[in-house]
Order: structure tokens, then sequence, then C-alpha cells
């Protein structure tokens, strides 16, 4: 057992030189952190870079500006003011020959080229106008309409004028049309009246979010009304009264895991119940908010649990020892001191039900729908959808205004988000 | 206590939705090829500030035709798009739940193989087509992984490049079509070698040729066509397959292949020269005609559009001959009943 020490210059050698290797690697090991997060912050500056940079001039749109006559009785036949009436006027003739007088055209085909310039929605805005006030039936005013989105295309340069005329969407003609205007100072590029108050259209140049955005304000709002006090009525079961036994444990296990299914998952449950059993209609914002309530259950169940099981015992404690009851100490205390906690869960997960699309698939929400919902049983659509679809279509405005809803989107989501963060500093409690 | 009290106004929420409930607007899915059509339709019908604009899902063709027979009942859809036509069995679904339907013809729609103008156009036999992307093909009697790598493998006077196409998923309609019309009836049905050798494996109508390529020569790329037309803007020796109306939207920056001496444009396609072609359908169930309001309404617009000067055309929708467009319309008056024997036709 003689073991025999090492020589003190040796042994410091040896430890120095080991100090220098694991400095070495903890140099190594603080490189690969910061290059990391350098790739994942040039990723996201990457994707925002690029929509940012269609979906800026998404918000804006080229308008023209017309002198339009506004003839009662072509208007407005029935004289009635009324919806239908005003559906039945002329309207587009209108406009039409408005057009005309700026860039006279010559003949019957060039006067069907000059019809492509305006908007089909032309008919329509003068319809609103009229409607907001009557008093502008005989009047000649300018108005300002959208044109149409092949025109706005080559306005903005993406249709080229120095590519054959058979290869381009808009020939010769509308094109000398469109210089007219110019050159008459009618063309104005302004920020898009149509992108937040229109509705989902075909025609990209009058194509807005309104309609999703409506929808999934009402889907989120079923959502939280569900959730929230599903979710915390349970999460305080479960801290507060349950017995520990197999049953509380497997239900604990279910939870967990259920906040790791597939969204799709809960679309194929409201299908087969909420449809399939109770005969609901399809499309409508109270399924799909209670489709996403359920998936977010779970989440909101953990960190509801979490914020109770945070609060300190003793103030638990404190509570038994004057006396106050179970449900006194939970109401009383426990639960007012975990509610920024579960507000932050809870809005986590309304986050990410906002951006969902998969469980609405089954449940018919991913459709075009024109109509601005009203309530929670008209169809509706939701805004990541409205993105989806605008993506997939050919028109070549859509991928402008694509970007432009998915800013949007943004928004709401980091509005969301600041909230939860805002709530949790405004409201929390350090011990 | 509470937790009853919001049980119970939960249900109460529950059932009378599902009691009050009568749906006042048209409700369809389907092909998404036939979408971009069916919502133009469905926003021009809108505008009558009398009706509801109908809601149009979209989900693919057999979507369409499934959801349409599921059964009767304002919880199922009225209208089923389709790009490709019923099939017997999808019908003997449908006679199974007692369902109705007519069938009505919209119009065509052309599947181009298209690529950058700055690359080199195609020009190839739909028999060379076919070889360039069946995933089997026959050498000496035996049928074996297609080999071909270059487009000038197959034929010296196609271009020297790499075989690359992009095109739509299994799941996609038009991929079905593609395959159906190109490598089957297009290569194996008519090539000679491949004929024969089909014969011996016991495949007479090469219905075996259908599977595309998997060796990277065809790449998937998705449901959405606008992403195969941006990869084709970027990379002008890569080809892709997709609807005519993609082509339409963009021919000022890609071109479409021509098949067999046929370049694909609105009049070829139109005059039935252009042969990667298919009809689009819709399914109308006649118990919810008169229950859900307009539906004769909603069919009407689209004979009032789906000419050649209508909107559908300039949204890159063929449409059908006057003969054609005139049997529909009157169909959509009669409605006779989809029967088996019809679909044989």
């Amino acid at each position: 057992m003689n073991k025999s020490l090492m020589n003190a210059k040796d042994a410091e050698l040896i430890v120095k030189s080991s100090v220098l290797k694991r400095r070495r690697k903890d140099k190594r090991l603080k490189f690969y952190g910061r290059s990391t997060i350098f790739i994942a912050l040039s990723f996201l500056v990457f994707l925002f870079y690029s929509i940012f940079e269609k979906g800026i001039p998404g918000f804006f749109q080229y308008y023209v500006t017309l002198d339009v006559n506004l003839d009662q009785k072509r208007l407005d036949p029935k004289g009635d003011l009324s919806h239908e009436s005003l559906y039945n006027g002329d309207g587009r003739g209108l406009v039409l020959e408005a057009l005309y007088k700026v860039i006279k055209p010559k003949g019957r085909k060039e006067k069907k080229s000059a019809k492509k310039i305006i908007s089909s929605n032309a008919d329509v805005r003068i319809a609103k106008m009229i409607l907001n006030d009557p008093s502008i039936l005989g009047k000649t005013i300018p108005i300002t309409f959208a044109v149409d989105d092949d025109i706005d295309s080559f306005l903005r340069g993406y249709i080229k004028r120095d590519t054959p005329e058979s290869d381009r969407r808009i020939n010769d003609k509308v094109i000398n049309f469109v210089d007219i205007l110019v050159k008459e100072n009618k063309v104005i590029y302004k920020f898009s009246d149509y992108i937040l108050t229109g509705s989902a259209s075909r025609s990209p140049e009058i194509a807005g979010i309104k309609g999703a955005l409506i929808g999934s304000i009402l889907t989120l709002v079923v959502c939280f009304f569900l959730s929230f006090p599903l979710g915390v009525a349970t999460a305080v079961y479960l801290e507060g009264f349950a017995p520990k036994n197999k049953i509380t444990e497997i239900i604990e296990i279910n939870i967990n895991n259920l906040a790791a299914v597939p969204s799709v998952v809960f679309g194929i449950l409201g299908l087969a119940i909420f449809i399939g059993v109770f005969g609901m209609p399809r499309s409508i914002p109270l399924i799909g908010g209670m489709v996403l309530a359920i998936m977010t259950l779970p989440t909101i169940i953990i960190s509801s649990r979490a914020a109770i099981s945070a609060v300190p015992p003793s103030i638990k404690d404190a509570a038994y020892g004057v006396g106050a009851s179970k449900l006194q100490t939970l109401m009383h205390h426990v639960i007012p001191l975990a509610i920024p906690g579960m507000l932050t869960g809870t809005i986590i997960g309304m986050a990410r039900a906002l951006g969902e699309t998969a469980p609405l698939l089954m449940i018919g929400m991913v459709a075009f729908i024109v109509d601005i919902p009203n309530s929670i049983q008209e169809p509706a659509t939701v805004l990541p959808v409205q993105i989806f679809m605008w993506a997939d279509f050919a028109e070549r405005m859509f991928i402008n205004k694509t970007s432009s809803a998915t800013i949007i989107l943004l928004v709401f989501l980091i509005l969301m988000n600041a909230i939860a963060v805002f709530l949790r500093n405004k409201l929390e409690r350090r011990w | 206590m509470y937790k009853n009290l919001f049980a119970f106004t939960f249900l109460t929420i529950l059932m009378n939705v599902s009691l009050a409930h009568s749906r006042d607007y048209i409700s369809i899915a389907g092909s998404s090829t036939v979408l971009p059509f069916a919502t133009i339709i469905a926003e021009t019908f809108g505008k009558d500030p009398t009706v509801k604009t109908p809601v149009v899902e979209s989900g693919g063709s057999s979507v369409g035709k499934k959801g349409v027979c599921e059964g009767i009942g304002t919880k199922y859809i009225d209208i089923g798009n389709a790009s490709s036509r019923m099939k017997t069995k999808e019908l003997a679904f449908c006679n199974k739940n007692k369902v109705k339907l007519t069938e009505i013809k919209v119009g065509y729609d052309g599947i181009v193989v298209a690529n950058s103008k700055k690359g080199t156009l195609l020009e190839i036999s739909k028999a060379d087509l076919g070889k360039a992307l069946t995933a089997k093909i026959p050498v000496n009697g035996k049928w074996v992984d297609n080999p071909y790598k270059k487009w000038s493998d197959i034929n010296p006077s196609l271009p020297n490049l790499p075989i690359r196409v992009y095109g739509p998923p299994t799941t996609s309609g038009t991929r079905a079509s593609y395959a159906e019309m190109v490598n089957q009836k297009g290569y194996c049905a008519k090539d000679k070698v491949a004929k024969a050798a089909s014969k011996a494996r016991g495949d007479k109508k090469g219905k075996k040729c259908r599977a595309m390529r998997t060796d990277g020569a065809f790449i998937e790329a998705g449901e959405q066509d606008n992403l195969i037309v941006q990869k084709l803007q970027e990379d002008p020796k890569a080809y892709g397959i997709f609807g005519f109306s993609y082509l339409d939207q963009n021919s000022d920056t890609l071109q479409g292949a021509v098949i067999s001496k046929t370049a694909p444009t609105f009049e070829n396609i139109a005059g039935n020269n252009y042969s990667v072609s298919r009809a689009l359908y819709f399914y109308v169930k006649h118990a919810h005609i008169g229950v859900v309001p307009n539906i004769d309404k909603y069919m009407e617009k689209w004979v009032q559009n789906w000419d050649g000067d209508g909107i559908l055309a300039d949204a890159g929708m063929i449409p059908m001959p006057k003969a054609e467009r005139a049997k529909y319309a009157k169909a959509m008056k009669d409605l006779p009943v989809l029967t088996a024997d019809m679909l044989k036709k």
C-alpha cells in the first residue's frame, strides 16, 4: 500500500495542460452555441425579408380615377335604393362610359379590350357609395376604382412591355390605353382599401382578409370560452382534490400524451362527433372552435397545473392554519396567485390555435367563403386557410397578397404573445 | 355545481344548433382543379343580394365524388366537383346510400409539360414522353427500372439534358390523368415493344405503366402548382407538369412542350387536337335540389359563363364544343339519373 506521491512539478504540469484543454473545450462549446444561434437568426432574417419584400407591395395597389355620371335611372331602376335594385342597375356600363371618354376607343374590338382595364368590382363600389350617401345620385363625380389584376401586374413591371404580344396576358391595345390613362394622371398607386376590408374573392385586386379574420376571431372566442374554464377546472381538480391513485395517474398520462397528438386527429374527431353524431352543419366557427378547444385543452391543463403547483405551500398552509376549507384556500389564495401562469398558457395555446389549418380541413373550414360571417353559426374560414388558398391560385397578384396576409397573421401572433408576456410581468409575484 | 351548469349549457347549445339548423347556402366540395372555376361561379352568383354565396371546399376529386354520395340531409354536401369521371365502384357507393345524381360536364383542362423560356423547348412524341417517366420499361422483353438519364438517350432529336420533371403527388387528379393518358395510353398501349411486353405480362391495357419514376427523374413537388411554376422559372433545365391555367397565367416566362406535334394552346385544347386533356365535372344530388335553395340558379350561372368569351375561359378553363354545352345545359333541367350504363359509354 505504499504509493509514492507524484512530484509537485509534474503534477502542476499535468494540471496546467488539462486546464488548457478544458478551457479550449469550453471555448469550442461557446463557439458552437453562438454559431447555431447565428444560423437560426439568419434563417429568421431571411424568412422575414422574403415575407416583407413580397408582402409590403401587397398592401398597395393601382387605382384609376374616373369622372362617373351617376345617372339615377340606370343605377337604381326601381328607384327605392334597395340592394336588389342597385344590383340590377347598370353601374358597370356607367363606369365603362367614363373610361371610354378618357381613352377614346374606336370600334367594338377596342372597346372590348378596354373593358379589361377596370376591376369587375366597380359596380359594387358605386352601389356601396350610393347606399352611404344617396345624395350623390344624378351628379358627376370622380371615383377611384381598382384596376384589373393583369393591368396591376403590368404597372408593377411583372408583365413586361417587350415580351411578344402573344405571350402576354394583355395585348398592345390595352397597354396603349393604360399609357393614355397614365399620361392623363388618372392612375394612382396607394394603400389598398381591399386587403383589410375585402372578403375572399377570385379577382385578386379586390380580395381581402376581412372574412377570414372575423372567422378567426369567432373561432378563437368559441375556443377560449370552452377551453379556458374546462382546462382550469380540470387543473384545479387534479392539483387540489384528486386522490393519488391509478385512475388519476392514467388520466394524467393521457393528458400529457394528448398534447403531442397531431392536430389533424382532432379534426377527424370533430367530424365524427360534432358533424356525424350531433348532425351539426359543416364549415361553421362553432365547430371549429370546439375542435380547437379540444386541441388546446392539454396545453392549458398542463400550464395551469404548473402554475398552481408553483404557488408556495406556505401560503396554503397558512390558509389551512387559520381554518380555511379546501375550497376557500383554492378560491381565495391559490387560484388568484396562479392566474398569471394560467393565462399565459392559455394565450400561448390560443396563438397555436390561430395558426392551425389541419384540424379545420376535416370539418369543412378550409373552403372558399365569400360572405362575411355574422355569427358562430354561419360558414367561415380562418386566416391561415386564406393564406393557403391564395398561395395556390394561379393569378400572379395573389403572390403578393399571400405574403401580405402572412404579415397580418404574424402581427396577430406577436400581439397575442406580447399580451401573454405583459400579463405575466404585470401580475406575476415573486417570493 | 358550476361544472354541471356548464355541461348543461354546452349541451343546450349543441342541441339548438342541430335542431334549428336548415342550411340556406349551397355546400360544394371536391377537385382542386375544378375549385378555381367553381369559386369564380360561386362568387359571381353571390353578388346577387337575394342569394347566399355557396361554400366551396377543396379536397380532391375523390372527396367530391365520395362526399356527395355519403347520404341525404343538409349535413352532407350538395354538389361534388371532380376532374376525373365517376367510376362504377364509386356510383355503387352512391346507390348504397340511395343518393341519386346527375352528372354535369363543365369544360376541359389541359395538362401541360412546361419549362422556362430560357430553356430548350421540348418537342416530343407522346410515346417518348411516356418512356421518359414510366417507372419500369421493357428491355429485351424484360421489365426493368427506367434506365434513361437524359432526354437524348430516348431519342437523339431531344435535348441533351438530364430528365428532371416536377409534378404533382399521388393524391392529385392531375397526376392520375397524366399517368393514364401519357404513360398508359400514349406509351404502353401504343409503342410496339411496350405493347407486346405488356401483353406478355398479362396487362393488355397497360395499366401497370401508370406508376411514375421514383429515382429522381420525376420529382413530386406537392399539390401547389404555383410552387412548380416558381421552380421552373429559377431552373431552366427542369420541366414541370401542371394544369393549363398556370401556363396561361405565366405565358411570358414559361413555354409548354409540343406533344405529338401539337402545342398546348387554348385553341388546340378546345379543338381537341392536344391529346393530354381531361374533362371537368360536377355531380349534383337530386334530393337537395329545392331543399337547399338556389341550386338550380347556381347551375344556370355555369351555363351563362362557360363559353369561349366567359370569365371561366379567361381563367384558363377550356370550353366544351357548342353541342356538348347544349347537352349539359339540358341535363341541368331534365336531371337524368346517373346510372352505371351511362358511365360505360
